[in-house]
């Protein structure tokens, strides 16, 4: 029996290791419909840039497009602590600061709100680094 | 009794050179307008004040507001400053910074507690004496008192930097900043080791 569970933890572990605060956030933005977030289309958006007060924005320009680095604010210069949870485990843990994050960032960076795909991306992406 | 008077005036006179004596003291390193900024009404509040600055400590104020930028005490700016920067955060400096109401209620609370005006710290009293009353500044970086101290610092040191990128980013070049002290011997900046200022 002990076997059996250990097998069962084994084949549920690969991809990413379950984060219930990311796993309620994704329930939520899905709303039951079939929708599918991937950690490649994560990456992708992450560095699509969009043209703001005349500068390249894109998530990268704070984050760097290593998400296991060190960031740097744009503009004040002030350093950002890594967002990979493989380095950095504060990262995903408190769905407030998600939520607020995504709230600020989108806003900063696209100049609006992100949707729920976007942000279903997003978590897909930084959970797998 | 003339003696007595000779030795009150000579005291007198001692004394008024200690305070003189402190009065420089408290300049060197400075410009040399910080003498003029010290009429002799002020000079008691002077010695009972503190050279520089509390650091920011309050825990809203280090995880909301420091995550993105130093955590500037508050010291530097009057009262009205921060009540006004406080109230647009929906566009900070180009910035969204929009908190939930009640935190954003306290930081402000903190900031004004804690403003020029009372923050009992020279270096604030300098900062404020500079900014007229009609006037209420929300970018440090645009005082008068912040300017000057500046002005030597060429843009490649600090825009043109890449590991200081603003003027805003104190503690990339003051050492001591996180400890509220701004002291011109404690100046590294980056890339630039062997610059003196």
């Amino acid at each position: 029996m002990k076997n059996y569970l250990l097998v069962g933890v084994l084949i549920s572990a690969p991809a990413f290791a379950a984060n219930p605060v990311v796993e309620e956030l994704m329930n939520e933005f899905r709303a039951g419909s079939a929708l599918a977030f991937s950690a490649e289309q994560g990456r992708e958006l992450w560095t699509k840039e969009v043209m703001r007060n005349g500068e390249a924005r894109s998530c990268a320009s704070c984050h760097t497009s290593d998400l296991r680095d060190q960031g740097r604010h744009a503009s004040t210069g002030k350093n950002i602590k890594p967002l990979a949870p493989s380095v950095n485990p504060a990262r995903l843990t408190k769905r407030a600061d998600i939520e607020k994050w995504f709230s600020r960032n989108c806003k900063w960076t696209y100049g609006r709100t992100c949707t729920v795909e976007e942000k279903g991306h997003f978590l897909a992406y930084i959970q797998s680094q | 009794m003339k003696k007595l008077l000779t030795v009150l005036l000579i005291s007198g006179a001692l004394l008024g050179a200690g305070g003189s004596v402190f009065y420089a003291g408290t300049a060197a390193g400075d410009d040399d307008d910080d003498r003029r900024t010290y009429a002799w009404n002020d000079w008691r509040d002077a010695r009972r004040m503190s050279r520089d600055f509390v650091p920011a400590t309050h825990p809203d104020y280090q995880n909301e507001c420091s995550v993105c930028h130093f955590a500037y005490p508050p010291g530097l700016l009057p009262a009205r400053s921060w009540e006004k920067l406080m109230s647009g955060l929906e566009d900070h400096f180009g910035d969204n910074a929009e908190l939930a109401p009640e935190t954003q209620k306290g930081i402000t609370e903190y900031l004004v507690a804690n403003a020029a005006e009372h923050a009992n710290s020279r270096r604030a009293a300098k900062f404020l004496r500079r900014i007229a009353r009609d006037e209420t500044p929300l970018r440090i970086s645009e005082t008068r008192y912040f300017v000057r101290k500046h002005d030597e610092v060429p843009e490649r040191m600090v825009a043109g930097n890449p590991q200081v990128k603003s003027f805003a980013n104190c503690a990339a070049c003051h050492r001591s900043a996180e400890k509220g002290v701004f002291d011109d011997d404690d100046v590294r900046i980056p890339g630039f080791e062997r610059a003196h200022f």
